[in-house]
């Protein structure tokens, strides 16, 4: 099966089962774990963009989840934007903050684990201004957006309370990332990228402009990570300088894609449900056990991480890829 | 304490392993009687993380009200229905404590209590906004949590605003009382959570108003582990007076990093501080925390009631400090509302909470009365740890000592 | 502006603090010269070895500094075995990957520290942190001081111990020239194992040093990655004296940082030496060239 034609059969099946979701499930533990993991599969995708397809691995993504959520939070807050407003200035901050530490890592030529080190840099320095810059941020203490209690302003102020707004916004995020993942996949763009992440010298020996297409994948891929900031931003109405550039949210948008299959269109989904599956039992297991104590469902998380790399490297995705080619082998 | 897990297995139930299931579906076994009469009671608190130690405190303490109103016969006016505590741990984070609501509202709590911190418990009361539950802070003072027209957040203690106004005005009058001797302030404060900043921005302009001057604000983050720096920087300043205001942790260090360095102002006049007046503090380090000030949250020492309750603390193993008082008080609060309004719905609840006039409380504050869920009557009390015990010097009727002001030599 | 003796100060604290600093990043930058992977799981180890310090206290009363021996000897077998059985199995081909697999090896350690220990900060308090000498401008405590000293003193026996021994020169073999070595009968996996064993080796050292001062929990590991990290980066990766004078540097750079720009900016010091040294100088001050 080429990659085109098992695109849409997957996405179909993935368009089928959003929807009967909220129509078979009441629970709303159960619509928020979906919602989450939705949420944190488009982080993943974001990442995907950059590392996955790209082969340029940030430890330090956060930098533009922070800085999507921070913008979106801010222009609410302090400058009394509406929400729908702030979305183009969050993503496009995104797009500024990947531009600005892709050039620098680009241009005197980090490749490897020091891109991956200089990510890591990038996330702290953030993290320490957003604390620091306290005209702004109102630093270490977090900035909140003001509640909106009135069900019929909704829309208006992008907030939906505990009813399933949030999972078709979720929904809707998914669906756009699975569609950028689908076109750099059958894009020149995409393959010139897929050239760079596989031998950035022999690429460039062909003609690829790889300070060039890697500048437009970090762009990308910002922009993808900042609006899914706006999500968390909408959805929890807070916002700090530790959930914005502290290293939890980097480690998780890495972990997904790669458990899930770097470079796929579905990793990062597969990747996030599987996880958060696997994190939901471990939670529960660690509950039943021990009560109250967090860590257990991040302990699976690393012990899947190095598993997968160990055994793995193409991720679940690769896996059933390798389980539907024997199958068809043997058919 | 006795750990409610089983009310949260409906929707586990799910998740679990069977063998899961059925170890603690037989532990529930003989509670499903009861169960069907209890009234739960959300309690939210940072009880690991760098809060640890004061966010397990104040559930000790609303586990205590709950405990004493189960033995006294449960809330009467819904035929002695027990309450029950459905615990969650905000592990020092706001956003985890908002995720904690959501498991509230799945367990069907009448309200929750909570969660210690100002910014956990601005995120707190927002999610349970979102549900309708009722929502009494215990301590957090940050006074936005009071000022955004919710109408399901109350909190009984007093805000850094009314505190803030007590801590200049007593300030000045010890300062007089003593002769003057104290012109020159610095500021240490927290700057992680809306409490530090807040409160130093306040005392600052309070200060300025009454011609003190403030030669240095020095904030830093919480958790912090290192205070050498500024430290140093209060040696270059030579204030007479050291105001810290931050959480237990960071009050211990820097008070040890003082008096390592020999930095010895004329007194330490701590607002809010977080161990300055509390047991543990005076236990662990008797010599660092000597003549050390405080004007924080207190319970009436005039009042018998109070006594008891300190003593089933005690009883308890623990140190009865503001975190047990404020959130025995805030359960207590609940529970008289309750009591009134005879059900155990959110609703009515909350407006039980809203017109309360409740005054068998332990805290020495005025008249109750609740204005955008904030108690009006609210205050603190100005304390100071002289030899073994820690006394209250200001305002006189609750006065058990004489405040050694400035500190001797 | 501050006084003279207040910067003087704070620069001593920067260089007592910057010792163990040191002390971290030599593990680091050893383990990178001989086995050419950047360990992330460094800082967790440290976080590791300072909760073994901490129990060791908390149980049996075993001072910190007496412990010294145990810990560090602990954690030697604890990196020996890390590489032996799950790091030098799981990373094969690209760096990114050996990167990835000490990623997922340190957030498995700091979870299950968090685990077990909780999130609560541990603190070892040892009954003379009061004392100590005075120097007019600055109070020096005992931890401050032994920290320094020893740091130091481990420094110099581990730079003789690769220089003279036997073991120190297949080390030193190994890191020049792998295939080399193993033509000529060194057991290259042993000597990977043994050099990932002196590098946690000497955070079991510098936990001993830090747990007086340092209150303990998981989240540090991620604090120290950082620091250390950008010192080896600044010393250059596998010098030795540049992890040495990296460290001091960094401790003094964050001490007057945090003097003029306050607690929270005067962190930034930290990670914008790093950007500028991996964008400007990758091979750091005393670094070779790869």
């Amino acid at each position: 099966m080429s990659i085109r034609s098992s695109f849409w059969p997957l996405f179909g099946v993935f368009m089928i089962a959003a929807i009967a979701a909220p129509l078979t499930i009441s629970s709303v533990f159960w619509m928020d774990f979906l919602t989450l993991t939705l949420f944190l599969a488009v982080l993943g995708q974001g990442w995907n963009i950059l590392g996955g397809y790209g082969g340029q691995f940030s430890f330090g993504h956060a930098v533009f989840f922070g800085t999507g959520a921070y913008l979106q939070v801010i222009l609410q807050a302090k400058l009394g934007f509406n929400p729908w407003a702030a979305i183009p200035f969050a993503i496009f901050g995104g797009i500024v903050i990947g531009a600005f530490t892709g050039f620098l890592s680009f241009r005197y030529g980090l490749r490897g684990s020091y891109f991956a080190l200089i990510t890591l840099a990038f996330a702290e320095a953030f993290r320490v201004l957003a604390t620091s810059a306290e005209a702004i941020t109102d630093g270490g203490q977090g900035i909140y957006i003001t509640l909106n209690q009135d069900p019929s302003r909704a829309l208006a102020t992008l907030q939906f309370g505990a009813g399933n707004g949030y999972y078709f916004c979720a929904v809707v995020m998914t669906v756009m990332s699975l569609l950028v993942a689908y076109w750099i996949e059958n894009s020149r763009f995409g393959a010139q990228l897929i050239a760079i992440r596989e031998d950035e010298d022999a690429a460039e020996a062909i003609g690829v402009n790889a300070f060039k297409v890697k500048m437009q994948a970090i762009c990308l891929s910002g922009a993808i990570t900042a609006f899914g900031g706006v999500f968390y931003a909408q959805k929890f109405l807070l916002m700090d300088p530790n959930i914005a550039y502290g290293p939890v949210k980097s480690v998780e948008m890495l972990v997904m894609p790669i458990i899930g299959g770097m470079g796929t269109i579905f990793g990062p989904l597969v990747g996030s449900f599987f996880l958060h599956s696997l994190g939901e039992v471990s939670k529960e297991a660690a509950h039943a056990l021990v009560g109250d104590r967090p860590g257990l469902d991040l302990i699976v998380y690393g012990i899947a991480l190095v598993l997968i790399l160990a055994l793995l490297p193409n991720g679940l995705v690769g896996l059933m890829r390798k389980l539907l080619r024997r199958e068809a082998s043997r058919a | 304490m006795t750990d409610k897990t089983k009310f949260q297995l409906d929707r586990r139930q799910l998740v679990a392993g069977t063998a899961a299931v059925a170890a603690t579906t037989a532990l529930g076994m003989p509670h499903i009687a009861r169960a069907a009469d209890a009234i739960k009671i959300g309690l939210i608190h940072p009880v690991t993380g760098f809060l640890q130690f004061s966010g397990s405190q104040c559930r000790f303490g609303a586990q205590l009200a709950i405990d004493e109103i189960n033995k006294n016969g449960g809330i009467k006016s819904m035929g002695g229905a027990m309450l029950e505590a459905v615990l969650g741990d905000a592990q020092s984070k706001a956003e985890i404590g908002a995720q904690e609501v959501t498991k509230m509202q799945e367990a069907g709590v009448a309200a929750i209590v909570g969660a210690y911190s100002s910014g956990i418990s601005t995120a707190t009361t927002q999610e349970a906004a979102k549900h309708g539950i009722p929502h009494v802070v215990d301590v957090g003072v940050s006074d936005k949590i009071v000022s955004r027209g919710l109408t399901n957040t109350f909190r009984f203690g007093p805000g850094f605003g009314v505190i803030a106004k007590q801590g200049v005005k007593s300030l000045i009058e010890l300062n007089k009382a003593a002769g003057n001797p104290v012109k020159t302030v610095a500021i240490v404060h927290e700057n992680s959570t809306p409490f530090g900043t807040g409160i130093a921005k306040l005392m600052t302009n309070g200060l300025k108003d009454a011609g003190f001057e403030i030669i240095e604000t020095l904030g830093h983050p919480s958790p912090n582990r290192d205070f050498s720096n500024i430290v140093l920087k209060l040696k270059a300043a030579n204030a007479d007076l050291v105001i810290p205001s931050n959480y237990y942790n960071e009050y211990v260090l820097l008070a040890r990093t003082m008096q390592r360095q020999r930095v010895s102002p004329k007194a330490i006049y701590s607002v809010l501080g977080g161990a300055a007046s509390q047991y543990k503090f005076l236990k662990e380090f008797p010599e660092a925390a000597q003549y050390i000030m405080d004007c924080n949250h207190w319970f009436n020492p005039k009042n018998p009631k109070a006594l008891e309750v300190r003593q089933a603390t005690r009883d308890g193993g623990k140190f009865f400090n503001y975190e047990v008082f404020l959130a025995y008080t805030a359960m207590m609060f609940v529970a008289d509302a309750m009591e009134r309004a005879g059900s155990a719905d959110r609703a009515k609840i909350t407006e039980a909470l809203a017109s309360s006039t409740w005054d068998g409380h332990i805290m020495p504050y005025g008249p109750t009365k609740i204005e955008n869920g904030q108690n009006t009557g609210a205050r603190p009390l100005n304390t100071q740890i002289i030899g073994k015990e820690i006394e209250v010097i200001a305002p006189a009727e609750y006065a058990t000592a004489k405040a050694a002001f400035p500190r001797p030599a | 502006m501050y006084d003279p003796s207040i910067i003087a100060a704070s620069i001593i604290n920067g260089l007592m603090t910057g010792s163990v600093y040191s002390l971290v990043a030599l593990g680091l930058t050893l383990i990178y010269g001989v086995l050419h992977i950047i360990n992330f799981a460094h800082g967790s180890l440290l976080m590791l070895c300072m909760y073994g310090v901490w129990f060791l206290y908390a149980q049996a009363g075993i001072d910190p500094y007496l412990a010294l021996p145990l810990v560090a000897a602990g954690a030697y077998c604890l990196g020996y075995g890390l590489q032996r059985s799950v790091i030098g199995k799981t990373s094969h081909g690209r760096d990114e990957i050996i990167l990835l697999v000490t990623l997922g090896v340190s957030i498995i350690i700091e979870n299950i520290a968090l685990f077990v220990f909780t999130a609560n900060e541990r603190v070892v308090q040892v009954p003379y942190d009061i004392d100590g000498i005075d120097l007019g401008i600055t109070f020096l405590v005992i931890p401050q001081i032994a920290a320094f000293v020893a740091s130091l003193a481990i420094t110099a026996a581990l730079w003789l111990f690769i220089a003279r021994t036997d073991i120190g020169k297949a080390i030193r073999a190994v890191a020049k020239e792998r295939q080399g070595a193993r033509l000529v009968g060194v057991n290259v996996e042993h000597i990977f194992a043994v050099s990932f064993g002196i590098g946690t080796a000497c955070l079991g050292a510098a936990a001993c040093l830090l747990a007086p001062t340092f209150p303990i929990s998981p989240q540090i590991g991620y604090i120290f990655v950082l620091i250390a990290f950008t010192v080896v980066v600044l010393g250059g990766m596998g010098s030795f004296v540049g992890a040495l004078i990296g460290g001091l540097i960094i401790g003094v750079t964050e001490s007057l940082g945090g003097l003029f720009f306050g607690e929270s900016l005067g962190k930034l010091g930290i990670s914008l030496i790093f950007i500028l040294i991996l964008l400007f100088r990758p091979t750091g001050l005393f670094g070779q060239r790869t």
